[in-house]
């Protein structure tokens, strides 16, 4: 039930989609911006500044040769050298700055955007995480966040001055040579045109080429993740055939992508090299009748930076579509409901005098308490119960049914039943990892829906059937259940669930660096360092969910003595498939298909012949 | 490290060329087209010669004109070769994959394998691309516009003696500079997105110990790192644009200076200094591009170098040693003073001096504590991995001398971790045996105990299985599992735990099948509980390497202490129940 996974729209691959809503989209990501209002207003002023300072510079090109190098007068194209050299330095000075800037900008925006996704995804309801995969998730960090980023970096300043620097050519176009401005825009309609039908069919064929990618990725992706399957099964070769298949078809489709993508560049610039040439002939032509030459110079080196802005337009408009996309995608995630928390009822340490009274510490003194809002304070006894529980993972899809049980304090209360049956959903239940569609879950009188998420949590330790370590040291694994242990106690805890003597075969010890989710210590090893962690952690109530299941009997029994010590006192759920780690719990419940159907200890429901006796004597029939 | 890589390029060696050629005459015609300019400027309109100017106007349009096909050509045949050579790449790096041992996968790890694949090769098909063009384009444009440039005047042309060097010294420092910091940058990457891989994997134990803000901690100091890291880099690289700006700019100052005496002293044609304005902008240009190139194709090799070590990989298991038609004569295993080790270098054998003689036919329990090497020594049958010491043969012969296919199509092992493949049921059946008919699929699904759930499915042996098998529970996959290696209609069935997620009742009735229907096939079980191997013809208990007892459960009953110990263990429940 826990690996349930369902792709998404566009799954862990699909990059390519469409914003749907745009504006909505951008301004989100605008209202990010919205603190660097001073900052932004300099950067246009910069930017402003250094368009001016571009499109300026060539314009002195025509009094430079009309007025100072036809004339020969020098100490005048000197002094108007030193102008122009002005000019170009402080465009430069002015697109450093705002270059420099955008860096800050950006960089920072960006790293606020993670930190807030990463915030809100710890708040997420774990039915989010079984509805998305991983790899899904993660792109939200490799690929969006970067395509926003490299937006922000280049994109918006690259927008602003293209515009601002086509604006101004076309200005000092006119202002040069209305007539032959009248050339250059119809030669831009032509390119403009061009733009639009290259433009549109590449992004055609890209959407082809990406869909390909797609599917070679995820065909290979699948492929080496069961290499060992294929090579145990004689699978290659079909194995290589299809991927041939994939291979050829996203090379077909890329070729086509590719191809037309790269044909943007050579028509832009040289359909205005044929504007260039018509201005040559017809400015050549006018110049007989009118006679400017340093003002047809000029022109000519406006008509060779005019098209520029609007290759570069329409290439950072598809860097911008697929940030907003982008953007989109990350903002999903951010505004996905969090997980439920309306509790108030909290967890604090307490001391209790002679006459039971308790009261609030604030120094670990061993006993608990829920603190209500008004102040009462109920000891934490470990009293659960379930009162006509229903759940489905998806509301339409019942997976629960009815289901109502007590557990007392210190009692072990075991589940048992087939795969699929329902146990690991239960006790997720207790955790609040979901919310339940019907009933109620109260624990020492207090309906779990009151208890404040993290207080709830932190009175359950949880060994979960898949184990999970983070890249680290052992010591600090363990430590993951308690922050402050000492290393005294995290090696007590290793002790309790009997993983000190392989910690200490390890070549450093307790300070073995593990990584790649402790993939060097075998399934066993690796439960007994979750066992490790929750004895650590130290909680009032105890949640086995197969805790035990890769452990050789042999190592269960050995460290069976630390699991009593463990589970002493507490009360505790177990999940087993082994029907001797459930034996000897107080409450042992049968699950078939989310409902309890036999309850009862251990010589009760061997007295009642029915599916426990069943499972129990199918292992007994053996023996 | 790019010459291990070009044969793969070779095929399209025609339109690589092709497309250089192409790239480079664009680039020529695009450098003469300011040429003709001058003609007009100088010739033309100082001789009011309008028919000139038209010619002129004319033959410049078809010099662009040719220069766009050539632009055209140089784009699609460098999405052609660029394409072909990934796809070679990409093919060449599976199929070698394809012969890798269990030991060649894990020292990649397959996460980097899949790596290697996609984004890497995806890289170098993009880095050929953009070379066919810009590679080509930027020298050619440098080379020809210097040319032009110094034909025009040589005396002015002197200019460049101190522009270009002081532009290559800034490129150089740039990308000195830049290069770690993007490298520190790519680092500061990988440790955040760890920390994101791992919360992900990892989100029920954060939940439920409620870890949430010492994980938001982790990932603020990592996101604090690469925020200051790409500021670092990013800042260097935006002072690249300025200072390259200023060097141009400062050469067309220069130009004007000195071209403007010229051109009153009569030495220069007016046309040719505006000519000249032009070679200026495209020699700065393609000095710019190609310092870009030169970052890009650091990036590229890193990734050529990360796609040879795949390819250079020796697989740790050849069939060098096989005699082509051998094949299995029965299901009989020995084990000959066997010893094994992962890696040659590491004091700790995993397997000791492990002797066995398994007849055909013959059900085998193995019994041992957690990483007692169960797994390992059953590996060793299928020639999964390579015995370090002595000999395993089977059917009579060292496993060696088969060839793997041959070999592996009489050992079928079932392996813990498990896949099915995106696909049907059927799809996924049929991996054990393509030819295998209805009949037959149900016969093996049946002995599987997996008919039970297929037959209430309503698309039955055709429901689709979802990308990893997503839409069937653990236990039911792992029936599957079993009904796909029991269709291979195997000498020797191997199965390592694979009925772990198995209830214990179906759990008995799958070996009960395989008792009256798998009769010639010898059986090899890893199991947990005594009660899975109890009934076999022979029980290996394991202990730290070695096989420390074998025999009947009741042989080793009276022989073999750590057996009564684990039987004992799990029978309290039995006694206790009466």
């Amino acid at each position: 039930m826990a690996d349930q996974k369902r792709h998404g729209p566009g799954g862990p691959r699909g990059g390519f989609r469409k914003p749907k809503d745009m504006r909505g989209t951008l301004k989100k990501l605008l209202a990010y911006l919205a603190g660097y209002k001073a900052l932004l207003t300099l950067v246009v002023l910069l930017l402003i500044l250094s368009s001016a300072c571009t499109v300026g510079g060539s314009y002195l090109i025509r009094p430079l040769i009309n007025d100072y190098i036809l004339p020969g007068d020098f100490p005048g194209l000197a002094k108007m050298l030193v102008v122009m050299g002005l000019v170009y330095a402080a465009g430069a000075a002015c697109s450093f700055g705002y270059a420099r800037i955008m860096v800050h900008v950006s960089q920072n925006t960006v790293a606020r955007i993670r930190e807030e996704l990463f915030d809100h995804m710890q708040r997420l309801p774990l039915s989010y995480f079984d509805a998305h995969t991983h790899g899904e998730l993660m792109s939200r960090y490799t690929n969006d966040i970067e395509t926003v980023s490299e937006a922000l970096n280049n994109s918006f300043g690259s927008i602003v001055s293209c515009t601002l620097t086509f604006t101004g050519t076309i200005a000092m176009m006119i202002v040069l040579s209305p007539a032959l401005t009248l050339i250059t825009f119809a030669m831009l309609a032509v390119m403009l045109l061009v733009v639009r039908v290259i433009g549109g069919r590449s992004r055609r064929y890209f959407a082809a080429q990406q869909k390909e990618l797609g599917a070679v990725n995820g065909y290979i992706e699948e492929m080496i993740e069961g290499q060992k399957v294929i090579k145990v099964f004689n699978h290659e070769k079909a194995a290589k055939e299809g991927f041939y298949l994939r291979n050829e078809a996203y090379r077909q489709a890329a070729v086509q992508a590719q191809a037309y993508a790269g044909a943007m560049m050579p028509a832009m610039g040289n359909l205005n090299y044929i504007n260039y040439a018509i201005a040559c002939c017809v400015g050549g032509l006018l110049f007989i009748h009118g006679g400017d030459l340093g003002g047809l110079a000029a022109f000519l080196q406006y008509t060779r930076q005019v098209a520029q802005p609007i290759t570069q337009i329409s290439q950072q408009m598809n860097v911008i579509l697929s940030a907003v996309a982008g953007a989109e995608r990350i903002f999903e995630v951010m505004e996905a409901q969090p997980e439920a928390d309306q509790g108030h009822v909290r967890l604090v340490r307490v001391t209790e005098n002679r006459e039971g009274v308790l009261a609030q510490a604030d120094y670990d003194t061993g006993a608990w308490a829920w603190k209500k809002p008004d102040g009462e304070l109920v000891p934490l006894r470990g009293d659960v119960r379930f009162d006509h529980v229903v759940f489905g993972y998806d509301p339409r899809k019942t997976v629960l049914h009815d289901v109502s049980l007590f557990a007392k304090p210190g009692q072990k209360i075991a589940f048992v039943g087939s795969t699929g049956a329902g146990k690991t959903t239960i006790t997720s239940l207790i955790n609040r990892f979901y919310e339940i569609q019907g009933g109620s879950i109260v624990y020492d009188g207090i309906d779990i829906k009151d208890i404040e998420k993290d207080s709830l949590r932190r009175s359950l330790g949880v060994v979960l059937q898949d184990t999970h370590l983070f890249t680290g040291t052992v010591a600090d694994n363990i430590r993951y259940g308690r922050l402050d242990a000492t290393s005294e106690e995290v090696q007590a805890a290793a002790r309790l669930a009997g993983a000190d003597s392989f910690i200490r075969h390890l070549p450093q010890g307790y300070e073995t660096v593990l990584s790649g989710d402790g993939g060097s210590l075998s399934q066993g090893e690796r439960q007994l360092l979750n066992i490790a962690r929750a004895a650590c952690a130290n909680p009032p109530v105890l949640i086995l969910d197969e805790a035990t299941s890769s452990i050789d009997t042999r190592t269960e029994r050995l460290i069976e003595k630390g699991m009593d010590r463990l589970m002493a006192g507490r009360t505790v759920f177990v999940i087993a498939h082994r029907l001797s780690t459930v034996r000897n719990a107080k409450a042992i419940m049968v699950l078939e298909q989310g409902e309890i159907i036999e309850r009862g200890d251990h010589d009760d429901l061997l007295q009642q012949k029915g599916r426990y006796y069943q499972l129990y004597t199918g292992q007994a029939e053996l023996a | 490290m790019l010459k291990k890589l070009w044969p793969y390029a070779r095929p399209y060696r025609k339109w690589i060329i092709l497309g250089v050629v192409c790239s480079a005459a664009e680039a020529v015609f695009e450098l003469l087209i300011p040429l003709v300019m001058s003609d007009i400027v100088d010739i033309g309109i100082e001789n009011r010669d309008t028919v000139f100017i038209m010619q002129k106007g004319v033959l410049m349009i078809a010099m662009a004109m040719a220069s766009l096909c050539f632009g055209l050509g140089a784009a699609a045949l460098s999405a052609m070769a660029g394409q072909g050579f990934g796809a070679n790449l990409r093919r060449a790096e599976y199929d070698h994959i394809q012969e890798f041992a269990f030991s060649n996968i894990e020292k990649f790890s397959t996460a980097s394998l899949v790596t290697r694949l996609t984004n890497d090769a995806a890289n170098m098909q993009m880095t050929l691309m953009m070379g066919m063009r810009l590679l080509v384009r930027a020298p050619v444009m440098l080379v020809s516009a210097l040319i032009l440039s110094i034909s025009i005047s040589r005396q002015l042309s002197s200019i460049f003696l101190v522009a270009l060097p002081l532009l290559a010294a800034v490129a150089c420092v740039i990308l000195i500079r830049t290069g770690p910091l993007f490298q520190a940058l790519q680092e500061k990457t990988d440790a955040l997105n760890l920390v994101v891989q791992e919360n992900l994997a990892g989100i029920r134990v954060v939940k439920s110990f409620v870890r949430e803000d010492h994980e938001r901690e982790k990932f603020g100091e990592r996101n604090a790192d690469l925020k200051n890291t790409s500021q670092r880099a990013f800042g260097n690289v935006v002072i690249n644009m300025p200072i390259m700006m200023m060097i141009v700019y400062g050469t067309i100052i220069a130009v004007m200076w000195f071209g403007g005496h010229m051109v009153f002293a009569g030495t220069l044609e007016k046309g040719k200094l505006i000519t000249y304005f032009t070679y200026i902008t495209q020699i700065m240009m393609s000095l710019m591009m190609v310092s870009m190139i030169f970052m890009m194709l650091t990036r590229s090799l890193a990734c050529a170098r990360r796609i040879a070590e795949v390819l250079d990989e020796v697989p740790a298991i050849t069939d060098d040693h096989a005699l082509p038609g051998a094949e299995a004569a029965d299901g009989s295993i020995t084990f000959d003073h066997v010893s094994f080790k992962y890696n040659p270098e590491s004091p700790e054998w995993i397997l000791r001096d492990v002797n066995l003689r398994i007849p055909s036919g013959a059900t085998v329990g193995i019994l041992g504590g957690t990483s007692s090497g169960k797994t390992t020594l059953v590996s060793l049958i299928p020639r999964l991995y390579e015995a370090s010491q002595g000999t395993v043969s089977v059917g009579g012969r060292p496993v060696r001398e088969y060839t793997m296919e041959n070999l592996r199509d009489a050992v079928s092992m079932v392996l813990q971790k498990n896949t099915l493949f995106t696909g049907t049921i059927r799809e996924n059946l049929l991996w054990g045996n393509p030819d295998a008919s209805e009949e037959e699929l149900w016969d093996a699904c049946r002995a599987a105990c997996a008919s039970e759930f297929l037959e209430k499915m309503p698309d039955g042996l055709d429901t689709d299985l979802g990308q990893g098998g997503v839409n069937v529970s653990g236990g039911q996959k792992q029936r599957l599992c079993i009904a796909r290696a029991i269709l291979k209609k195997p000498k020797v069935l191997i199965l390592d735990d694979s009925t772990s997620a198995v209830d214990t009742a179906t759990d008995a009735k799958i070996r009960q099948a395989f008792a009256s229907g798998l009769r010639d096939t010898t059986k090899l079980i890893i199991a947990q509980r005594v009660a899975s191997v109890q009934e076999a013809d022979l029980i290996l208990v394991m202990d730290a390497g070695r096989v420390i007892a074998q025999g009947t459960h009741q042989e080793l009953m009276e022989s073999c202490e750590i057996y009564r110990d684990v039987y004992q263990s799990q029978q309290e429940g039995a006694s206790i129940g009466g």
